[in-house]
């Protein structure tokens, strides 16, 4: 039996993948935040009970319409991302002159606010949601057995990523964006409605959450809390790569991801740990962000 | 001056005399743990302008630290408490350290990540008990003479302990120090232009808004002989944000009559859920006693939107509005 | 600061403390029991509101007063956390007067809501946790242990797997005291049938992926993969095990299985599943006929926890009837010294260290042809007498036992 600092080749793989599928949720969730925080300069705290709204939504589709998971797939984000265009809209827009903090501080309030809604409508043990058909079975890669759907979570995570990588970084409307965060007064000079964008991209930012939240949906219990155990992780992965880093974020979470399986192998008891132990390093080292430019 | 002291003193006599009132002792000892762990909160974020998203940790960790030394080393309370508070002090000045190197947003961001490493450390930790918590921690008898597992001589302990920690606060915003910090609220450039070592006055405003949370803590430890992880998590910071915010920033009394506001409400929303339940007939409304959650997140959004100052903050100005009103007329 | 503040802040907190000890009403003239269990989180089902139907039903089946005074019922949800569950019991006790409390599930807070309960002198019926040590280290003069505990469990189910073969055993725990309990008791009835402990992984509670924790027991290649959790983790373990294939190459022992779990998994993927049962509502008529009257309340057949919640109120009230009185002390000695004899237990009684002593038994899931409909689960492979199955007087490390 091959062996990699003691541990079997096959576990080490195994967890290797596994931590894979985690980052490709790390992916996801921190670019949804550096794209909001990048143009709207505001930590979106809500972002975790947003994702949970999408994974809600996913097995409402299912419960009570009898849409299937491909139909979720792409409704739900879309209905995630009206609901952020609410909160923008009638919430958010008033706090852009305030301290930043504020911002913070009222999407904490919407994640508590909806948090609270679905825990006292569902209670906290969580839904149940199944593989949809295409995707069940497993395949047996030889070092181990891998459910056929957690390779498409990390295929869905991978494309949708480079997607938003090349809208922003490459097309005209990501060079809008990205001047929009540089100097909106001058940009709305030119005749974009700069509040739109804004609008939008919070919208564009949420529905990725609600994307990851229907990704997540078979894998994980669907519980109201589903989403807060994991925004902490997502804020230390941000702050790691840097804020306003759209390929910081999706190679920090991706990478993170990675690392975290591993310490299960290695060092379990520090697997929840060992993204803040980097942060916190990373910090020292360089303080803003293994990707980031100091704002 | 004169009336301020006369209003503290009225406070004061009126704490000593709760339990004459037939309150329940255990209910105003969480409270004034609460006011407490505001107050050094709101040391820092009112009065310095620092928003740290991780204080349960400083809450979390003296509760878990005296309690150990309580129950495992047989400390007596007295010591067990200074041991929570060295501890929180401490954790301070790490997390300090290393959040202070950034500011705003990222400050915060910071706090809260670091505090969920605090977090997890202490659920993955063989003394704290897991999920299970540290249980069963004797309460001791003080100084050797007075027994605290009377709820009454305990009240008093606590009594003592907050007007203390109080006094600290008011004494500290009230010094040379205090208005340096408010200057770095207000401007930190320019106080760094004015030659202060803005760091290092931020760091010791910290460490001590981490000591104070610890003694907060500690005590709360000794009113429920227990720690338990709660204590340490992220929706604790988050609520004694929101008893800052609510009670007003900034403003010495906001944060006591906010945890006292806040503390009520986890207590009462049960009862008004069943009372708007049998109104309506609605039977929703009688799981709306169960979440607190979606009432604090409520009050949290609307406060933020509409009701920044807090209570107090809404009061001192109202009260300064009559003022320039009457003086012009 | 202004003095007008002050006096308005503190005429405020003077209305709101008042009101709160207005509401605490003395009152010695009703029994009032206190339940305190987890509504809504991974034990809900179990327990939860179920359990506090089934206590409403003895009381109902009591006249629902005794000797004149009323028999009142509260109930609180502990949400999984210690220091709700404590500070709640202590209110209750303080200012509701409460004469009992009732604890329902998870380990974890009956430890802590036992010692309160001691502290006050009062009775405490712990049903829904499974914790041995709640009457072995940590027992007290007023705890009484109901249902079942992860000894019985250990020695039921981890004894039948050992004798059929499965000598090889790798645990994936619940990282609280009742995982620990759990492991560790099954852990000794491994070893001492000359099996070996491959290893062991603690999975936080509540967790939702197990995939990770999976996958390292496999890599063990023990052969029996035990589960010392339960409800919504074991149901998620188990899902997850199938997800991974994980039956291929592992026999999965659940070591605690409620009828719930297997409603939600499916026979499918339980079937020949075998475990430890204190009770199934399909072991004789009396059985069945209060299984009929609980489902028409709660749409589902009762797990053995809320059968028990049944049975422990029916006694209690029954000592305070027979006794005449509702003090601590006096109800306790009753009940050690009298037997339980109803749906629950046959021939059942309460030992000095408040363990509740009754028979155990092995249960099977069946096939799914096997099966008639809803809920019709189990065959019964055989009786455990309660006195080989729990912890004996002579191995008990409870302070009460003279030895």
């Amino acid at each position: 039996m091959i062996t990699i600092f003691g541990i079997p080749l096959q576990a080490f793989l195994g967890q290797l993948l596994l931590g894979l599928v985690n980052g490709s949720f790390y992916a996801i969730l921190s670019l949804g935040l550096a794209v909001i925080f990048g143009l709207l300069n505001v930590i979106n705290f809500a972002h975790g009970a947003l994702y949970m709204f999408g994974a809600f939504l996913a097995w409402m589709g299912m419960s009570y319409f009898g849409l299937n998971y491909w139909v979720m797939l792409a409704l739900a984000p879309v209905i995630v991302g009206l609901f952020g265009i609410l909160i923008e809209k009638f919430l958010l827009k008033h706090l852009y002159k305030l301290d930043h903090l504020y911002g913070l501080l009222l999407t904490f309030g919407i994640t508590l606010l909806m948090e609270g809604l679905f825990r006292s409508f569902y209670g906290v043990s969580g839904q149940p949601y199944s593989t949809p058909e295409a995707l069940r079975g497993a395949t047996n890669l030889g070092f181990m057995v891998l459910p056929n759907y957690r390779a498409w979570v990390v295929v869905a995570s991978v494309v949708v990523c480079l997607l938003t990588w090349f809208v922003i970084e490459r097309t005209r409307l990501g060079a809008l964006l990205r001047a929009g965060t540089e100097n909106p007064k001058l940009v709305e000079a030119f005749g974009v409605n700069v509040p739109l964008m804004i609008t939008l991209t919070y919208a564009f930012g949420v529905a990725l959450a609600g994307f990851a939240g229907v990704l997540a949906a078979p894998i994980l219990q669907i519980s109201p809390l589903m989403g807060s155990n994991l925004i902490v992780v997502v804020f230390a992965v941000v702050v790691i790569g840097g804020m306003g880093s759209i390929l910081g974020a999706i190679v920090t979470g991706l990478g993170l991801g990675v690392i975290e399986g591993l310490t299960k192998v290695f060092w379990p008891e520090a697997s929840s740990t060992v993204v803040f132990i980097i942060m916190a390093i990373v910090l020292l080292l360089r303080p803003a962000g293994l990707f980031g430019k100091e704002k | 001056m004169n009336r301020q002291a006369l209003g503290y003193v009225l406070f004061a006599v009126f704490l000593a005399a709760i339990p004459m009132l037939g309150i329940y002792p255990i209910f105003a000892m969480k409270i004034m743990c609460y006011a407490l762990f505001a107050c050094a909160f709101n040391l820092l974020l009112g009065f310095t302008g620092l928003l740290s998203f991780g204080h349960a940790a400083f809450l979390g960790s003296a509760a878990y630290a005296s309690g150990h030394a309580i129950k495992v080393w047989g400390f007596s309370p007295e010591l067990g408490i200074l041991y929570g508070v060295a501890i929180a002090g401490l954790l301070g000045v790490v997390m300090g350290a290393l959040a202070i190197r950034r500011s705003g947003i990222y400050f915060a961001m910071i706090t809260m990540a670091l505090s969920q490493m605090v977090y997890f450390f202490f659920l993955q930790a063989k003394f704290t008990g897991g999920e299970d918590g540290l249980q069963g921690v004797p309460r001791g008898t003080l100084f050797g003479l007075i027994d605290l597992k009377s709820d009454l001589n305990l009240y008093y302990l606590v009594m003592t302990i907050f007007v203390l920690g109080y006094f600290i606060i008011w004494r500290t915003v009230h010094s040379p120090f205090g208005q340096v910090l408010k200057a770095i609220r207000e401007n930190e450039p320019r106080a760094i232009s004015l030659g202060y070592d803005v760091e290092r006055f931020k760091l010791l405003a910290f460490v001590l808004s981490a000591l104070l949370a610890g003694l907060a803590g500690s005590t709360k430890m000794l009113i429920f002989v227990s720690a338990t992880l709660s204590d340490a998590t992220w929706q604790m910071s988050g609520l004694v944000i929101l008893m800052t915010l609510i009670g007003g920033l900034g403003t010495l009394v906001g944060p006591v009559l906010g945890a006292f506001i806040v503390v009520l409400l986890e207590n009462k929303v049960g009862d008004f859920g069943a009372a708007v339940a049998k109104l309506t007939g609605v039977e929703w409304f009688q799981r709306l006693g169960e979440s607190v959650t979606i009432v604090i997140g409520l009050i949290f959004v609307i406060c933020v939107l509409a009701f920044r100052r807090g209570v107090v903050g809404e009061v001192n100005a109202w009260l300064e509005k009559r003022k320039a009103v009457s003086t012009q007329a | 600061m202004k003095l007008r503040t002050l006096s308005a802040s503190l005429m405020l907190a003077g209305f709101g403390l008042v009101s709160q000890s207005a509401l605490a009403n003395i009152s010695d003239d009703v029994i009032r029991i206190g339940f305190i269990t987890d509504m809504a989180s991974v034990y809900s089902d179990i327990d939860g509101p179920g359990g506090i139907e089934a206590a409403r039903m003895a009381i109902a089946d009591a006249g629902g007063a005794i000797n004149g005074k009323k028999i009142e019922l509260i109930f609180a949800d502990h949400q999984n956390k210690a220091d709700v569950a404590a500070a709640k019991a202590r209110e209750w006790f303080d200012q509701q007067k409460i004469d009992m409390l009732i604890g329902g599930t998870n380990s974890g807070v009956n430890l802590a809501l036992a010692g309160i309960a001691a502290e006050k002198k009062k009775v405490f019926m712990a049903i829904g946790a499974a914790a041995s040590d709640l009457t072995g280290s940590q027992c007290t003069p007023y705890t009484v242990h109901w249902a079942y505990d992860t000894v019985a469990l250990a020695r039921g189910t981890g004894s039948a797997v050992v004798k059929a073969g499965g000598k090889s055993w790798y645990f994936l725990t619940a990282d609280y005291a009742f995982g620990h309990a759990l492991e560790r008791d099954t852990a000794n009835v491994v070893k001492a049938a000359g099996g070996e402990i491959k290893g062991q992984v603690r999975a936080p509670l509540n967790s939702s992926d197990f995939s990770s924790f999976l996958l390292q027991a496999q890599s063990s290649k023990a052969q029996i993969l035990g589960l010392a959790n339960a409800g919504g983790d074991t149901i998620n373990s188990i899902k997850a095990a199938n997800e991974f294939g994980i039956g291929k190459t592992m026999k999965l022992a659940g070591l605690l299985i409620f009828i719930n779990d297997i409603h939600s998994l499916g026979l499918n993927v339980t079937q020949g599943m075998q475990f430890t049962d204190g009770w199934y509502w399909d072991q004789n008529d009396e059985t069945r006929a209060w299984s009929a009257k609980f489902e028409a309340k709660v749409k589902r057949k009762p797990s053995m926890i809320q059968a028990g919640d049944y049975s422990a109120v029916s006694f209690y009230l029954n000592a305070v009837k027979a006794t005449g009185s509702d003090d601590g002390d006096t109800v306790m000695k009753w009940m050690k010294s009298n037997k339980v004899n109803d749906m629950f237990a046959k021939n059942g009684y309460v030992r000095e260290d408040g363990r509740m002593i009754h028979d155990m038994f092995l249960m099977e899931v069946k096939k799914p042809s096997e099966s008639k409909g809803p809920w019709d689960y189990y065959k019964q492979i055989a009786v455990l007498p309660g006195e080989s199955v729990f912890t004996t007087l002579a191995e008990s490390t409870c302070k009460l036992i003279k030895k």
